[in-house]
């Protein structure tokens, strides 16, 4: 068994371990943790498929953003757990019988499967470039209005987090009359400072 | 024994399976029903990662990471209506969100 067979053999058991462990975790916190675990092995898999610039994105943005995003809030809330997980084991079955019909639908998938010749012919073969540079070249270029639009995206999710997490409402307004009717005999006194008097 | 397309696709349905059975299981708790998408969106991306370097078509891997932006977002307009929330009612059990139900 060659090395990168057993690399992905690790990463996925304990990426799958780590997701059971997210959502059937007792504190919030260790779900967090493990949320944060399987996001690591799922770039150790980016990076085992050759996908080196989404690796370290998934690095970069969900472990240091997101998921301590997810960290701040769920130690920020004050919230009783054991309270949220009533009705843990009720719930149980119906989650269970819906995560087999959802299985069997996807492995019917995966397995049912087949490629349309025009998507074959579509492909084009790689550049000899790296990852990170031939995503470039095709990030800037052909889907660069889509890239604005993620840029539109994140800009309106800044916005949304600040407005609706800002506490206090008084807020410092351009007052554009005032502005406008300034003039030097009332915006600058002129002083004669005497010499090593001072003012 | 060789890692080839088919693995990473059984891998991915199994995570997407298990995102949406935390759905599901925690119904009440709505941190870890974000974190359940969080982990639904990840099984999307190693499908679109996978099919594109299995068919060396780039597309997939752009895609990915406009997924992986909107999860970003969502994930942060999400913990800020979840704050929100906590500060005018003092609880996030997804039972008492029921203010705009007729």
């Amino acid at each position: 068994m060659q090395a990168d067979a057993i690399f992905f053999w690790i990463f996925s058991t304990v990426l799958i371990l780590s997701a059971l462990a997210v959502i059937l975790a007792r504190n919030p916190v260790h779900s967090v943790l493990f949320l944060i675990l399987s996001f690591v092995c799922a770039a150790g898999l980016f990076l085992l498929v050759g996908a080196e610039f989404l690796a370290m994105i998934l690095i970069v943005v969900y472990v240091g953003a997101v998921a301590v995003l997810f960290l701040f809030v769920v130690m920020m809330l004050d919230v009783d757990f054991a309270e949220l997980r009533q009705g843990f084991l009720q719930y149980l079955p119906i989650g269970g019988i819906i995560a087999i019909f959802v299985a069997f639908e996807l492995g019917y998938v995966a397995v049912g499967w087949s490629r349309s010749p025009a998507a074959a012919a579509a492909a084009s073969p790689p550049a000899p470039v790296s990852n990170t540079a031939a995503l470039g070249r095709v990030l800037y270029t052909q889907y660069f209005f889509y890239f604005q639009g993620a840029g539109l995206i994140l800009l309106t999710a800044m916005i949304g987090a600040i407005v609706l997490t800002l506490r206090h409402r008084v807020v410092k307004r351009q007052r554009i009359s005032e502005q406008v009717a300034r003039n030097p005999a009332t915006a600058v006194e002129l002083r004669k400072v005497p010499s090593r008097v001072g003012i | 024994m060789t890692v080839g397309l088919s693995h990473y696709l059984t891998l991915a349905a199994l995570l997407f399976t298990i995102g949406v059975a935390g759905i599901v299981i925690n119904r009440k708790n709505i941190i870890v029903i974000l974190m359940s998408i969080e982990l639904i969106l990840l099984s999307v991306n190693i499908n679109l990662v996978a099919f594109s370097t299995a068919f060396d078509d780039l597309t997939g891997q752009v895609f990915a990471l406009f997924i992986l932006t909107v999860a970003a977002a969502e994930a942060a307009i999400g913990l800020a209506i979840l704050v929100a929330y906590y500060r005018n009612r003092g609880s996030i059990a997804v039972e008492d969100i029921n203010a705009l139900k007729g």
